[in-house]
C-alpha cells in the first residue's frame, strides 16, 4: 500500500517535473514577452501543483497535507492572476504582441489600449 | 497607482486574497513559538495585504481598509509597547528585556517569558507593519506629486467607471510619462 502511494507521488513529481522542463524551455524558446509570460505563468503554475499534489499523496492525510493542499490553492489563485496583471502593464506600455513575419493582418491591427 | 486597476480580474483576486493573507499573517504571527516566523514576518504579511489593496483597489478605495497617515503613529506604538516591556521588566528589578521579572502577578518565570516575548513580537508586529505602510504611502504620495504636472489625475476614475474602456491614446497611466514606452 505505501509502495503504490509513493509510486503515484513520483508519478506526480515527474509529472511537476515535466511540466517546469517545458516552461523552462519555453521562457527561452518564445520570441516575445507575451508569449514567454504564458510558459512562466501557466506552466509553472501546473507544475508547482503537481509537485505538491504529490507531496500530499507522499504526506498522507495529515495536518501538513492539509497545509501543503492550501499552499497549492494560493498558488492556484494567485499566479495567473499575476502574470495577468504584468501582460495588462506591458501592453499598456505600448509593447506590441509578436506576430509571425509577413502577416501584414496581424502587424496592422492596433493593440488594444490599456489603462490602470 | 493611485487610480483603481481597470480590470475587474485583478480587483475580484486581490479582494479574495487580502482577508486571507491577513488570517495567515496572524497564524505565522502566533505560530511563531513554534516554527520559522514570528513578528516581523507576520508584521511583513500584514502590511503585504494593506499595499496590495491599495496597488488593486486605488488609494481612494483602500482608504476603507486602512487610512493613510494614521500608519506613522501605529509604527511608533509598536516601538512603544517592545520599550515599555523591556522597561516594565527592568525596573521590577531585572535586567532591560529579562522577561522573568515582568510585574504580572499570578505567573511563574516560564509563563511570564512566553507572555513577555508575545508582547515583544506583537510590538514588532504593529511597528513592522505600520513603518512598511507609512514608507509605501509617502512613496506613493511623492510620485503622484511629481507626475501631477504632466499629466492631471483625472478625479472621476474611482469605482464607477472602472468596467468603462478608455479611449485609444490616452496617458499610459499615471507613471507613464517616466518611462518610454519599450520597442518591440
Amino acid at each position: 500500500m505505501e509502495f503504490c502511494s509513493n509510486l503515484l507521488a513520483g508519478a506526480f513529481m515527474v509529472g511537476g517535473v515535466f511540466f517546469m522542463l517545458v516552461g523552462s524551455i519555453g521562457i527561452l524558446r518564445m520570441p516575445d514577452f507575451f508569449t514567454r509570460a504564458h510558459a512562466a505563468g501557466k506552466i509553472d503554475t501546473l507544475g508547482i501543483m503537481l509537485f505538491i499534489a504529490g507531496m500530499i499523496v507522499y504526506e498522507g492525510l495529515t495536518l501538513v497535507s492539509a497545509k501543503l493542499a492550501l499552499v497549492s490553492i494560493f498558488v492556484a489563485l494567485t499566479s495567473p492572476v499575476a502574470t495577468h496583471q504584468m501582460t495588462r502593464r506591458a501592453l499598456a506600455y505600448g509593447l506590441k504582441p509578436w506576430v509571425r513575419p509577413g502577416d501584414e493582418t496581424a502587424e496592422a491591427e492596433e493593440p488594444h489600449a490599456l489603462g490602470d | 497607482m493611485k487610480s483603481a486597476s481597470t480590470s475587474p480580474i485583478i480587483q475580484v483576486a486581490i479582494r479574495g486574497l487580502m482577508p486571507v493573507i491577513q488570517l495567515v499573517a496572524l497564524y505565522v504571527f502566533f505560530h511563531g513559538h513554534y516554527s520559522p516566523g514570528g513578528g516581523f514576518q507576520g508584521g511583513v504579511l500584514l502590511a503585504v495585504s494593506v499595499m496590495l489593496g491599495r496597488l488593486a483597489l486605488g488609494m481612494d478605495m483602500s482608504q476603507v481598509v486602512f487610512r493613510t497617515g494614521i500608519a506613522v503613529g501605529l509604527s511608533a506604538l509598536g516601538v512603544l509597547i517592545y520599550a515599555s516591556t523591556g522597561l516594565a521588566a527592568l525596573l521590577a528589578g531585572g535586567e532591560f528585556l529579562n522577561y522573568a521579572f515582568l510585574p504580572i502577578p499570578g505567573l511563574d518565570p516560564p509563563g511570564l517569558r512566553n507572555l513577555g516575548i508575545l508582547l515583544i513580537e506583537a510590538g514588532v508586529t504593529v511597528g513592522v507593519m505600520m513603518a512598511l505602510i507609512a514608507i509605501y504611502d509617502e512613496i506613493v504620495d511623492s510620485r503622484g506629486e511629481a507626475s501631477a504636472t504632466a499629466t492631471p489625475e483625472p478625479e472621476a476614475r474611482r469605482m464607477e467607471d472602472v468596467r468603462k474602456p478608455r479611449e485609444k491614446g490616452v496617458d499610459p497611466g499615471p507613471e507613464g510619462p517616466e518611462r518610454t514606452p519599450v520597442a518591440p
